[in-house]
């Protein structure tokens, strides 16, 4: 997993990290299980009628491929780089969630449990795991901020009609990084029969390898498509990072290729406010929720709230492999503050006809300061993460008008 | 090399035919001074070995009660120096009750690995439970703390089978924590006969004293688990006794501290009261 055995593709090691970053900081209640994990997702890895399954569904109920779609009148505003939309957005639930939950709640089954527990932040990887867990009779359980709870309504009562128990988590900063710490509390009390399913790539070894595994149709499809379209390979990409799953699912498949990449972490009210959920640009590495990797933290190692507009990306941590990869200076992280993503939401749903989630707004502000600055021949392609429904409320309110 | 005082104090004990008493409180919690006044009362009141807290933003392992007792002691300004410094004033009152610090490895790993241990050492810490350090990661915390003659407490759970018990004492020393519940701290109520089964096995494949907590609540249940375990760990229902004597400012009443000392002297009778074989020597 080094680089000078000339790909960027290797990781994790055996000790489940990408250099220092990743690992498994959890309890000792939960090894046995980590352990039990990675050992069927070896096991499933190598098996096609596991790989059968996980495509059929992709395809006939999450809706894939989704289409890499030319932004062509974006493209024209900006007068620069030639924009492609990777329109994850047209997914099944709305989101690249989804994606990784097939995967897992198949992980799930081939395990013999019949319980999942997830965290959620946005809703939106709660709504797709309740999604999966109708789909396969699965009882399910999603932990989720109570102040999350509030600026997502839509996504709490769509859990709801899936079936699933939406329990709102009240201590800590009640968004993302509480719901995760519940989890992992439900998790080691029900070790027998329940699965949890991590939302993002990050957790302790297995779950940043298998997440972006199962996220990684994304770049894959990418890489069809544009070779389809333009025959070769884009010049650059672009996607928001909370965790990072559909940040590293574009990327992954792209990593050894000459592409310049760029990952889009929310920056709040700005870097030197304090109020951010800018990991990489304003914390440092440390051990949180089962890995190593950048953390927003206090001299004394507590880790800080986070803050951002868009509930999806705050979170005071990032996936491990992200870590690795701004390290070793692959990926450039960008920070895109509240303001900057509200704009791009708004010249998005206008331009493009399209309504953004908050999440991928962030990316498409950096595309909007990019693509610019770039040649007409320059090909960019950007991850659509999900769309904007949820967060309609949110943005009439940060935009004062009242809905 | 100097016998440690945790291999001092099983020694001894297990001369008197006793099971040791281990609390659990959280340093800092309600507020410095009266947590640094608990501590230097509680090996009078009845406690063998301390535990000693170190609280964290994001305790994972811990129910409601310890949660809250952290937030607490970091409301009140509670660092890793000033959980040092408490042990040090501490250890000029007492040279002989080991005191062990529980928490997650962040703050320790910000602090410094080689830092913090160093530091602890120098302050009277005699051993560290780690809940977020499994054998896995023993390079992290384990090795070096082994190196420099710092206990490394491990765990073990309900979910450890004969295999996984190989990998986790590899680098234990101390003690071996068996958590009785798989679960978080002071939620469950542990199956007594589960328990006993599981310390079975353990001292079929170690010689090391086993200590049983996370769920013993009263004198009657640490006395039950003293019948067969080195050492019983009551946290959750002295933490509980903190909460209760607190105002809404988090300002201790004039009791608080002889209503957890008074606690602990309880605590202390159910434990001799177990039924134990004297030891061999
Ligand atoms: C639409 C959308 N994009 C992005 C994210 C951020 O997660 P990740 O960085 O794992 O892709 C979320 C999380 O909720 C989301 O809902």
């Amino acid at each position: 997993m080094s680089p000078d055995k000339n790909t960027y593709r290797a990781g994790p090691d055996n000790e489940g990290r990408f250099g220092k970053f990743g690992g498994r900081f959890v309890a000792e209640t939960l090894m046995p299980l980590i352990l039990d994990l990675e050992e069927a997702y070896r096991a499933s890895k190598n098996d096609p009628d596991f790989k059968a399954e996980f495509d059929d569904l992709l395809a006939e109920f999450v809706g894939r491929p989704s289409p890499l779609y030319y932004a062509e009148r974006l493209t024209e505003y900006l007068g620069g780089a030639k924009i492609y939309f990777k329109r994850e957005e047209l997914n099944h639930t709305g989101a690249h969630k989804i994606n990784n939950c097939i995967g897992q709640i198949l992980l799930a089954r081939r395990m013999g449990k019949s319980r999942i527990i997830a965290e959620t932040g946005a809703g939106q990887h709660g709504v797709a795991t309740a999604t999966v867990c109708a789909r396969f009779g699965m009882k399910c359980v999603i932990y989720m901020g109570a102040k999350d709870i509030e600026r997502q309504k839509p996504n709490v009562f769509r859990m709801k009609l899936l079936g699933a128990d939406v329990i709102p988590v009240t201590c800590g900063s009640q968004s993302l990084k509480d719901a995760m710490n519940e989890a992992m509390r439900d998790w080691v009390a029900n070790v027998t029969d329940t699965f949890y399913i991590i939302g993002t790539a990050a957790g302790p070894h297995p779950y940043p390898e298998l997440v972006r595994d199962f996220q990684s149709v994304i770049g894959v499809e990418s890489r069809e498509q544009i070779l389809a379209k333009e025959g070769r390979l884009p010049d650059s990409l672009v996607a928001c990072v909370g965790g990072g799953s559909n940040a590293i699912g574009l990327f992954h498949p792209f990593l050894d290729d000459d592409i310049d990449m760029y990952g889009i972490e929310a920056a709040g009210h700005g870097l030197n406010t304090g109020k951010h959920a800018a990991s990489l640009a304003g914390g440092k590495p440390g051990v949180l929720h089962g890995n190593r990797t950048y953390l927003l933290m206090d001299d004394d190692g507590q880790i800080e709230e986070a803050h951002s507009i868009s509930a999806g990306l705050d979170y005071p941590g990032i996936g491990p492999e992200h870590s690795w990869l701004h390290e070793m200076k692959r990926v450039k992280y960008v920070p895109i503050t509240d303001q900057e993503a509200l704009e791009a939401f708004q010249v998005c749903s206008q331009y493009e006809g399209i309504i953004p989630a908050l999440e991928s707004a962030h990316a498409i502000a950096y595309v909007l300061k990019l693509a610019p600055t770039l040649p007409k021949d320059h090909l960019m392609v950007m991850n659509l993460s999900g769309r904007g429904d949820k967060d309609i409320f949110t943005v009439a309110k940060a935009l004062g008008t009242k809905i | 090399m100097a016998v440690s005082r945790i291999d001092q104090k099983f020694a001894q004990l297990k001369k008197q035919g006793c099971c040791a008493l281990v609390t659990f409180t959280t340093a800092g919690d309600p507020d410095y001074d009266t947590a640094l006044n608990i501590l230097k009362a509680l090996p009078a009141a009845g406690a063998d070995i301390i535990e000693l807290g170190m609280p964290f933003s994001d305790p994972m392992a811990d129910g409601p009660a310890i949660q809250a007792s952290s937030i607490r002691a970091l409301k009140g300004g509670m660092t890793s120096r000033k959980i040092l410094q408490m042990v040090a004033e501490f250890r000029q009152t007492d040279a002989k009750t080991p005191i062990i610090l529980m928490g997650y490895y962040n703050p320790i790993y910000i602090y410094g690995v080689d830092k913090f241990l160093e530091d602890a050492l120098k302050a009277g810490v005699d051993g560290l439970i780690i809940v977020d350090l499994p054998p896995e990661e023993d390079n992290e915390l384990a090795i070096p703390a082994k190196a420099a003659r710092m206990g490394c407490i491990h765990l073990a759970t309900p979910t450890t089978d004969s295999a996984r018990l190989t990998t986790i004492l590899k680098n234990a020393s101390g003690f071996l924590y068996y958590v009785s519940i798989a679960g978080i701290t002071g939620t469950q109520e542990p199956d007594i006969d589960a328990v006993k089964k599981a310390i079975d096995m353990i001292r079929g494949q170690t010689d090391l004293p086993i200590a049983v907590g996370f769920g013993i609540k009263t004198p009657e249940n640490a006395r039950a688990f003293a019948d067969f375990s080195d050492a019983v760990v009551v946290g959750s229902a002295i933490v509980n006794i903190i909460t209760d004597n607190i105002d809404q400012e988090g300002l201790a009443n004039p009791a608080l501290e002889a209503r957890v000392l008074d606690f602990v002297k309880m605590l202390k009778a159910g434990v001799h009261k177990a039924k134990r074989s004297k030891g061999e020597e």
